[in-house]
Order: structure tokens, then sequence, then C-alpha cells
């Protein structure tokens, strides 16, 4: 927790007509600039517990805290209307104000009365948010990254103690995401508001979470940092969810100084070990971690060399995602260039390598 | 020319969308926002007069006027004077008259309006009644003076509830439909056609700019969106 952290405590049930149940409970501190991700596929719950969080849904069942005040208690019977939780909001789509020009949708919600003395304020926060030069335009007019922007800073004009930024780039195309990602992260910090986040893009997740939550299915499936949740997930739904490539049943059968062997489809794998009594485990692969050699091996640190068969090779973004197999199916991303230099072909053998550390271990 | 009955048809429309535009601002924003699971007998109420014959219509509003109605004897108590066949019982019955054409495009304008920027709007502080006026309003202004228009030109085209209702006195309740009416009855074609050619060129004009208002949105949405 960071100094100056503002609990949120959730605890909350919802029941849509009986098709989906959201049953969701985590505590977090929220520090000045911290960002906490709740990440989760379509259909997760991630938008609705967001969405509760600003009081535009009601739960059926628990409690919404946040720095010591009920903002929602079924048994207590509270509600505070979204109008007094003194939220930034920033849905998907940014929903800017049509007939509003940047500036009048900035200033919305600052009363008439004191949009003189928060004018300084104003022009700052449109400074950081470079909108300086687009205050007259109107949000028909400009791209979707100063929508984005416009969309902050309208948020937080009523210095908000809490940020809620649902999907805030996935509106955005891959280049510019990618920009703004860095971008938002540096306003973050600098505006000092902690915020939530909802995202599905782990890019999103890495770049911008200090802590994050997985839901999936309605329900909470792990918590902590985003790297140790992206590299190290808890459970097979986990290591689905935050999409691990290459995820196969296997069998512990030695345990030495940190490290663990694991038979896979009759090969030897050297794994980080875990703390768990069970010798069955999955194993867990992300494609990035996975290096191709041709030929025989050559010296490395990795633990790991298996010679296989080349199955196909796949663009993914800037990169290639090539499937090779060893005896099982295992994803390596590598360089377009690394594809063509080392003249792959579907069939051609194959070796990869993995360091032990870049193996993690799911009790099965 | 008959500019009385012209002058008599546009006091009668002004006054009409007038009251209509205060009566159905909060009657379209609740039809529009409602959740109540009986709303739908509201609106079936408010859409009546679009299918009763005017016959029907002015039938009942004449004898809600009358001085055996509850309504016609609490007006003429207060008044002095009875309601049927006066002007203000013109206006009265046109209200009724007009009401689906006033508050329909309103409804139907303010239900579009994105409901992201609503409760955007409520996060921002600021209340239910306040976002009505500072974004629903000025987002749906089109809807509005569609309504004020339509109201306007379907209140001067007006005959059987104004025959029913206001009879037919020079000056006080003969409107141009009326008039036109009493033109053909003696014979008198040239002026009838006059007056025609009038509300004919008056009813295109009102049309267009309310066609050319609604582009972008348009305006029998049920029936053009599908």
């Amino acid at each position: 927790m960071t100094n100056g952290a503002r609990p949120l405590q959730v605890s909350i049930k919802r029941n849509f007509a009986g098709r989906f149940l959201l049953d969701v409970s985590f505590n977090v501190g929220a520090g000045p600039g911290t960002v906490l991700v709740i990440f989760g596929p379509s259909g997760s719950g991630k938008t609705t517990v967001l969405r509760c969080l600003a009081g535009l849904e009601s739960v059926d069942e628990g409690t919404i805290r946040f720095d010591g005040e009920a903002w929602s208690d079924t048994a207590g019977k509270v509600f505070v209307i979204p109008q007094k939780r003194n939220i930034g909001y920033v849905p998907q789509d940014y929903a800017l104000f049509p007939h509003l020009s940047v500036r009048g949708n900035v200033e919305y919600g600052i009363p008439r009365a004191r949009r003189e003395a928060e004018g300084p304020w104003i022009d700052r926060l449109l400074l950081i948010l470079g909108l300086t030069d687009l205050q007259q335009a109107l949000p028909g007019s400009i791209s979707g990254g100063q929508r984005q922007r416009v969309a902050l800073a309208r948020a937080l004009a009523r210095r908000p103690r809490l940020l809620l930024l649902d999907e805030p780039l996935s509106a955005l195309d891959a280049p510019t995401r990618s920009v703004l990602r860095f971008e938002l992260r540096r306003q973050l910090k600098q505006l000092d508001v902690p915020a939530v986040l909802v995202t599905h893009d782990w890019e999103d997740a890495l770049g911008l979470g200090d802590q994050m939550i997985v839901l999936s299915g309605g329900r909470l499936l792990q918590s902590g940092s985003p790297l140790d949740i992206l590299t190290k997930p808890e459970n097979l739904a986990v290591a689905s969810v935050v999409g691990v490539e290459t995820v196969v049943p296997g069998r512990r059968v030695r345990r030495e100084r940190g490290i663990a062997q694991v038979q896979v489809a009759g090969l030897n794998l050297w794994a980080a070990d875990i703390d768990q009594p069970g010798d069955e485990v999955y194993v867990c692969i992300r494609a990035e971690n996975v290096t191709l050699e041709i030929g025989s091996a050559t010296k490395s640190s990795a633990r790991n060399h298996l010679p296989g068969v080349l199955l196909g090779v796949v663009a993914a973004g800037p990169l290639m995602r090539v499937k090779v197999d060893v005896g099982f199916h295992v994803d390596a991303l590598v360089t377009r260039q690394a594809v063509e230099d080392l003249d792959l072909k579907v069939g051609s053998p194959v070796g990869i390598s993995i360091k032990a550390t870049a193996i993690h271990l799911i009790p099965r | 020319m008959n500019w009385d009955a012209i002058f008599t048809s546009l006091r009668l429309a002004s006054l009409t969308s007038l009251i209509l535009l205060v009566l159905s601002l909060p009657l379209a924003a609740w039809l529009a926002f409602s959740r109540w699971r009986w709303r739908f007998l509201i609106e079936s109420v408010v859409a009546l007069p679009l299918v009763l014959p005017p016959t029907v219509l002015g039938f009942y509003i004449l004898t809600a006027m009358g001085s055996r109605s509850p309504l016609g004897r609490w007006y003429a108590d207060l008044i002095g004077s009875p309601l049927p066949f006066t002007f203000e019982g013109l206006v009265f019955a046109s209200v009724i008259y007009s009401l689906p054409f006033a508050v329909q495009p309103m409804a139907s304008s303010f239900a579009a309006v994105d409901r992201n920027l609503v409760e955007v709007s409520w996060t921002l502080g600021i209340s239910r009644l306040a976002t009505f006026f500072r974004l629903i309003l000025p987002s749906a202004k089109n809807g509005v003076v569609t309504a004020l228009v339509l109201t306007f030109a379907h209140t001067i085209g007006e005959f059987g509830v104004v025959l029913m209702v206001g009879g037919n006195i020079e000056g006080v309740t003969r409107t141009v439909s009326i008039d036109i009416y009493d033109q053909v009855q003696d014979l008198n074609y040239a002026a009838a056609s006059r007056t025609s050619l009038v509300l004919l060129l008056f009813s295109f004009i009102v049309l267009a700019v309310v066609y050319s208002l609604n582009r972008n949105s348009p305006l029998w949405p049920t029936l053009r969106k599908r």
C-alpha cells in the first residue's frame, strides 16, 4: 500500500435475470496515482463492477465502501447516488457532450459560480492533457485520442477522489493505443488521483496497473501485481484468461533448490518450483519466453532444450507466432527477420529453448 | 380571402402550440424515461386523438365542457360563461386534439439521447433535473422544434373537432378550414380554391422545414429504422 492510500472495500452480488451471477469481493488500498486494474474477458462482469462503483448500477446484496464511507450497503439500506460519490467516470466510448466545446465539456461539472475561480485549474488540466489548443473545438471534429483526453480532463475537473476508467484505450487503433498507454500512465501519476481501470488487454494491464484483479464469469480468480498474475497465474482459469499460450499437464518428479523437474509427454523439463504439496501440475509457458534454435544446441543459460518440428507460422502484430511440436505443442514469438534468417518452413526441424524460470507451474 | 378566419386560425394555432410546449415537456420526459410497468396505458391515452374520428373526439370534448359535466360547471362558475362555442373552448379542444403531435416527437427525441451521456452527467454531480435542461433538452432540440411545428400545422388544419366544439361563429371560432367548407357550400369555388391553395402551400412549407430538421434523426423512427 502506498502512503495515503484510501481503502476500497467491495463485496457485491448481483443477479442478471438468473443467467449471470456476479459475486465479487476485494479489498485494496487506492493510493494517490495508483491504478487498480480489473482484468477479464468480455462478459466477465468487469464493467458491471465499475458501474457499481460509479453508482450507475445497483447491487442485489453487499457493500461498497471507499475511504471509510459506505457508498452502497444493502443491509443498511445505504445507496449513495452517482452525483454524491465525487468520482470521475470515463465510459468506454468517452461519451463527450456533442453540443459543447472541449472546454464546455471539461467545465460541465463545475457550477457556474465557481468557473472563474477554477479557471487556472482547468487551464492546467488542459495543458497537462495537451488540449489547450483544442478548447473551442467540438467533440465531433477531434481525433479518438484527443477525445479520450477530453473525457479524462472532464472526469478530473471536479478533483474526484477516485477515477473510474472503462477500457480507456480500446476505442483507439493499435499504434495510437501504445503511445497513449504510456501517456495515460504518466498523466495518472502526475495528477495523483487513484484510479480503477477496466480492461481485457494484458498490455494495458501491464502498462498501466499497479494492482490487478482478474474476473471471469462474475467471479474473482486472482489478485496481485499485474506482472505476477501474467507470469504466474494461480490456476488454469487465470492462465486461460490472461492468455498463456502453452498450458500442458505434467507431473513433478524431483525438486531441488527452487527448481522442479517435471515430466510432460515423456519429456523432462526444468521449471520454477512452487510451494504446493501435490505433484500433478499444469506447465505454463508464455510464447515470448520461448527461443528458437536451429541445428545442434548452442551454449546458453537456458535449462530446457527440446528438439521439435515446425507446425506453422502466423503473424501476431509486428511479430510472428510459431507453433512447434516437441512432443506437445509450444508457441513461440519471434521477429519476422528471424523467420527469414532461420529459413523456417512447415515440417522443418527446429529446436526450442526455455529458461527454467520462464516455466510456471500450476497445481492440477 | 377571409382574413378574419385566417387570423382566428393563426391565433388558435399559436396558443395551442404554446400551451402544448409547457404541457408536453414534462409529459414527454416522463414517457421517455419512466420504467413504470403501466406506462403503455398513458402512451395509449396520449395517442388516442391520432386514431379517433374528430367527431367522436369533438363529441366527448363538447360533453365534457357542457353544463352537465363537473368540468363544464366548474369553468362556468369560475369565468361566468360556459366553454362550448367560444374561442377558449376551441383552444381546450385543440390542445387535446394535437397532444400526440407534441408529445411523440419530444418523447422519441428525449429517448434517443445516448444513455452514456446522461450517466456521465450524473457522475459529474449534475442532478437528474439539471441534466434534463443542460444535456437532454439541447440534444433533443430538433425534436422539440418538430413538435411545435407539427402542433401548429395540425391545429391550422383541424376541421371536425372545431366544427363540433366551436360551431361556426364569424371572427370567434370560424377557422380557415371551416371557411373553405362554407365557401364550397355557397358554391363559391374561386374563393375556396384560393384559400385551399394557401393552406396547401403552408402545409408543404411546414413539412419541408420539419423534415429538413430531422434529416439525421428520422421523424417516425419506428417506421424508418426497420
